[in-house]
């Protein structure tokens, strides 16, 4: 009996050590595997999400794909407000987004607000005039790591592979999370039914019903037919908005953030936004 | 047997009753067969024949949402020469132009309440254009 205790004691001890320390050997071994991932891309660690993570803080991973972002130059708003309202009735026209005048229930695709409250993080105490005196151009940043699709339970929001985060409305279920989510107040609920205040319908684009979410699609519809978005469309002569692939380096959009010194919303939540602004 | 002149009477009278909507269905016009009206345009081609259409227009719509939405298919369909872009509004109410006399004549006689008109709009909605409130 007493051997056979022995025995036991030395078995679970050499176990638990074994099991204690497996953890640090496997870190250990697997280490030069990982560093060298995260200098040099090509060592054969190809795994999409590996790439991803050994990627050093703050440094440009190598662009897959199409990402289409925009740019909002808002020096050429400045001082012309009629200007923004043109580019938010071409998109309400565009999409029937219905006019609510109601805080609550009110839909919003592309919208006006206030220098603070667009960059929160960018606001100082003493700003200057222009900041105070115009409003700011906003809509759906169409993030690179979207929140919104991260807590949507259906599916019913998505990223696409060209980087637009489009809707379903069919598989929405009016839950709101994304709203949540959704650090850009982008979304809106329909609180009621959205039709009797849809002034003018644009027969190829559906109306939304009572009980979903809808935001800014990036018209993703009309890119699809070689158009260009609506609120840029409206504005073109300004040339106050551009519109893009942001991984193809010669593109207009990648030539004016080259160029230009433009800042995004909030930029420390780790979103990615897509639509950057010159101010 | 006891009771014949009870018995066969009311297992008649019985018959009769539990098949009741099948002779009255037969003899009267209250639910005649339903006949959606064909494009008033003339169209003579659909995306699919049909009898195809008939059993799957619901499956194919699906498979049009999702390819569209989700996949990026958002290519032409060419019926009969003409050119159709996917969709409920931009396909099917191009020939079929009345929601009414076409797709309400059968999902009525069979209790079907499908959604798609709370968000797209009919061609009759859409002609409104200006709503007022």
């Amino acid at each position: 009996m007493d051997k056979q205790r022995r025995k036991f004691l030395k078995v679970a001890g050499a176990t638990a050590l074994a099991g204690i320390s497996a953890p640090a050997v496997v870190k250990l071994t697997s280490s030069p595997a990982i560093a060298s991932s995260g200098h040099d891309a090509a060592t054969g660690h190809e795994a999409p999400g590996d790439a991803h993570k050994a990627a050093p803080h703050g440094a440009e991973e190598a662009p897959k794909g199409v990402r289409l972002g925009l740019v909002v130059d808002m020096r050429k708003f400045y001082g012309k407000p009629e200007l923004l309202d043109k580019a938010i009735a071409a998109c309400n026209k565009v999409h029937n987004v219905p006019q609510i005048d109601n805080k609550k229930s009110e839909i919003k695709w592309v919208w006006k607000a206030p220098f603070e409250n667009v960059f929160p993080e960018h606001s100082s105490s003493h700003s200057s005039k222009i900041r105070k005196e115009n409003d700011f151009l906003v809509m759906c940043n169409h993030c690179d790591e979207p929140p919104c699709v991260r807590v949507c339970p259906t599916q019913a929001t998505y990223r696409l592979p060209n980087g637009i985060v489009a809707m379903d409305f069919h598989r929405c279920i009016g839950c709101r999370f994304c709203m949540m989510g959704c650090p850009y107040g982008a979304r809106s609920f329909n609180w009621e039914n959205p039709r009797p205040y849809i002034k003018e319908y644009n027969p190829d684009f559906p109306s939304r019903m009572r009980g979903v979410v809808e935001k800014c699609n990036f018209c993703g519809e009309r890119i699809a037919l070689g158009k260009e978005p609506a609120c840029l469309e409206a504005v073109k002569e300004s040339g106050a908005i551009v519109f893009g692939d942001l991984n193809d380096p010669g593109s207009e959009i990648c030539e004016v953030l080259d160029k230009e010194n433009t800042i995004q919303r909030k930029p420390s939540l780790g979103t990615k936004p897509s639509v950057f602004y010159i101010v | 047997m006891y009771n014949k002149r009870f018995i066969i009477p009311g297992l008649v009278i019985f018959v009769l009753f539990v098949t009741f909507p099948l002779w009255f269905n037969a003899f009267s016009t209250a639910s005649p067969v339903p006949k959606p009206e064909l494009p008033p345009g003339g169209e003579k081609e659909c995306v699919a024949p049909a009898s195809e259409m008939r059993d799957r227009h619901m499956v194919l719509l699906n498979e049009w949402r999702d390819g569209v939405l989700r996949d990026g298919e958002r290519d032409v369909i060419t019926v009969g020469g003409k050119q159709y872009r996917k969709g409920l509004q931009m396909a099917c109410m191009q020939c079929h132009t009345s929601k009414e006399k076409f797709c309400d004549t059968c999902h009525d006689y069979t209790s079907v309440n499908p959604f798609c008109w709370d968000c797209h709009l009919t061609p009759e909605e859409a002609a409104l254009k200006k709503e007022t409130h």
